[in-house]
């Protein structure tokens, strides 16, 4: 085990199963000589050339189109989205084309592309660069839709996004690129569609949506101060989602809160919230509740996008609410 | 507008025939099977024996004329929906192909679709990487109801590749012999690796938009009536005639055998096994998800 950034594993990931599989490419503006808006991709023209790393004009929807049209005929694109807010222009793409071809052609053609989405507020990127539209993806069906919020993840997920023969669409938070955390030295997958318990407790259960899981571990950690034992789970996966792992945890402290950054009406906890209640209801003490971003275009100003995306103190307020504590003064 | 054939089916200017009567023959055969799947098809749909059709109608010798030009063991036909009697000649080999090389793609679509963003991302790309695909534009003067004029201000839709660093040319769309011709200059372009070429066949929707549709709300029926005078099917019959190759005999010879070719097939349909209903969850995935699964079992009644 070795300690890196987020960033690092993500670029390892691409490396590695470029290496391995001549079949995988990448697609992306300024990816190349430029090694990508986030530094991903970076060195990696040098290393592959630029018929595997390939600079596109600004845009989008042919970008992913030609992608889609690359992966049926054989390839495996990584296309990289500049932000999650960009890939509206491809929407039609990805709806129309990606996600229903292989129903389409009867399963005779698949789709397997991959494309990342970097998003996510708190870097003052404003109304048009900033979302987290999880949902808008997740909606669909014939897309896996994951998001880590480890480096180990980032590049376990990534790799076996690269190798699955669904179209994936890999929501990265910004906000993570520069954290740290240990990632397996040896050769490793993780799979899509297992969520992961990140802290065991007893008294409820904080499901947090990419970056949020971040917030609710350490919410968790002041919630230990008031006496209340969380227990912390790692969605990672949107669509699927691991029901096992969510419902066993409500199962067992019989309260759930849901933390996404995106909006929350119509929202990934929504979902979850409908899911529970049906899975679990006899054992919930307390209506599922949910945690998202003000239901705002992002706000540019330091302050009013602070207040619009939660926090750790909104999970703490919302976790004692919800087990008949009031923060302590 | 490039033309061989003028609409009496006379080659222009005592042009040599550029092409074996047989390829010709070929062709019309082609054409000939598309206008009877159109009757037919259109006849099942009226029965409700059939959903919703598209005819190719007034438009034959742009599709199976450019379609001729493609080499069946390597290139790529990316249709829409109006190009039935291209894919009938092609097939969808998909996957047949992913060893070629040399491939060259030939997509089709409308002058109404030349509207749309993608169209002109995907020649600016193409242009950019040099890509060997062939953009056959069929402008048949209807979006459904919206007129050419309403489409594009641009005198012509061919021009637009000088914005994409790509040649465009105009053809008579009528004309199976003209239309063969740019179509094979085109993929032989593509082929030596120069890149991408935008085609713009004049023709004209002589039918629906599809079945839903009802031309009489918009059509004037004098514009329907000078579509039917440059007929692209009888222009061909007109040039084979004057080459000794064609006559009322060999018109029944044809038609009756593409009659029974369409009855078989229709027949073949009949007998093929209706979908069960567990196997609308297939090919979405990979892999069936929980929820589908679940969503299976619901449907089937397995709790």
């Amino acid at each position: 085990m070795a300690e890196k950034l987020f960033r690092a594993a993500l670029r390892e990931a691409l490396l590695e199963e470029m290496e391995r599989d001549e079949s995988v490419y990448l697609i992306g503006e300024d990816i190349g000589v430029f090694g990508g808006a986030y530094r991903i991709t970076e060195g990696l023209l040098e290393k592959f050339g630029e018929m595997r790393v390939v600079d596109a004009p600004i845009a989008e929807e042919v970008i992913v189109g030609s992608a889609i049209g690359a992966a049926m005929t054989g390839l495996r694109p990584v296309v990289e989205m500049m932000t999650v807010n960009f890939s509206l222009l491809a929407y039609d793409q990805v709806v129309q084309n990606a996600a229903k071809i292989r129903y389409m052609f009867g399963g005779k053609v698949s789709v397997p592309m991959v494309i990342r989405l970097p998003g996510g507020a708190g870097h003052q990127l404003s109304a048009q660069h900033s979302h987290s539209f999880e949902v808008l993806y997740g909606f669909i069906p014939g897309l896996l839709v994951v998001s880590p919020t480890t480096p180990e993840d980032a590049k376990g997920l990534l790799k076996s996004a690269i190798r699955t023969d669904n179209p994936v669409m890999f929501m990265e938070s910004m906000s993570l690129y520069n954290t740290r955390g240990e990632v397996p030295d040896e050769e490793y997958l993780t799979p899509i569609g297992k969520a992961a318990v990140r802290r065991e407790g007893a008294d409820l259960t904080i499901l947090g949506v990419s970056r949020q899981v971040v917030l609710a571990l350490a919410a968790a950690q002041k919630l230990e101060d008031e006496d209340v034992d969380a227990e912390v789970i790692d969605l990672r996966s949107i669509r699927p989602l691991d029901w096992k792992t969510i419902v066993d945890s409500v199962k067992k402290t019989s309260r759930l809160l849901v933390v996404e950054e995106g909006w929350p009406t119509f929202g990934v906890s929504a979902e979850i919230a409908a899911g529970v209640q049906l899975r679990a209801f006899d054992y919930l003490d307390a209506p599922v509740n949910r945690i998202g971003g003000a239901e705002v275009p992002m706000p540019y100003n330091q302050q009013l996008e602070k207040a619009a995306i939660p926090s750790s103190e909104d999970i703490v307020k919302g976790a004692l609410a919800m087990v008949g504590k009031k923060v302590s003064a | 507008m490039f033309q061989l054939l003028d609409p009496a089916g006379r080659l222009r200017n005592g042009a040599k025939p550029p092409l074996d009567d047989e390829f010709v023959l070929e062709g019309l055969r082609w054409m000939m099977l598309s206008r009877a799947i159109d009757a037919r098809a259109t006849g099942l749909q009226r029965q409700g024996r059939l959903g919703v059709f598209s005819p190719v109608l007034g438009q034959e010798a742009s599709v199976v004329g450019s379609a001729m030009a493609l080499d069946p063991t390597r290139d790529w036909l990316v249709p829409q929906y109006r190009e039935l009697p291209a894919m009938l000649m092609h097939g969808y080999p998909l996957h047949k192909h992913l060893l070629s090389k040399d491939g060259v793609v030939m997509t089709y679509f409308g002058e109404g679709a030349s509207s749309e963003g993608d169209f002109h991302e995907a020649c600016n790309l193409a242009g950019v990487v040099k890509a060997p695909v062939v953009f056959f534009l069929q402008n048949n003067n209807w979006a459904i109801s919206t007129p050419r004029q309403l489409q594009s201000s641009a005198g012509s839709l061919a021009e637009r590749a000088a914005g994409y660093g790509m040649p465009g040319v105009q053809v008579d769309g009528n004309d199976l012999l003209a239309v063969n011709q740019v179509s094979r200059e085109a993929v032989a372009r593509a082929r030596a690796g120069e890149g991408p070429s935008l085609i713009e066949a004049i023709t004209y929707r002589m039918s629906f938009h599809n079945t839903t549709d009802n031309p009489s709300k918009y059509q004037d029926p004098a514009e329907l009536e000078a579509a039917r005078a440059r007929d692209p099917i009888r222009r061909v019959q007109a040039y084979l005639k004057g080459r000794g190759m064609w006559d009322e005999k060999r018109e029944q010879e044809f038609e009756q055998a593409i009659s029974e070719e369409i009855e078989a097939a229709i027949v073949k349909a009949q007998k093929a096994p209706l979908p069960n209903r567990s196997q609308i969850f297939d090919n979405v995935f990979a892999e069936l998800t929980p929820r589908q699964a679940a969503q299976r079992r619901e449907l089937l009644g397995e709790g």
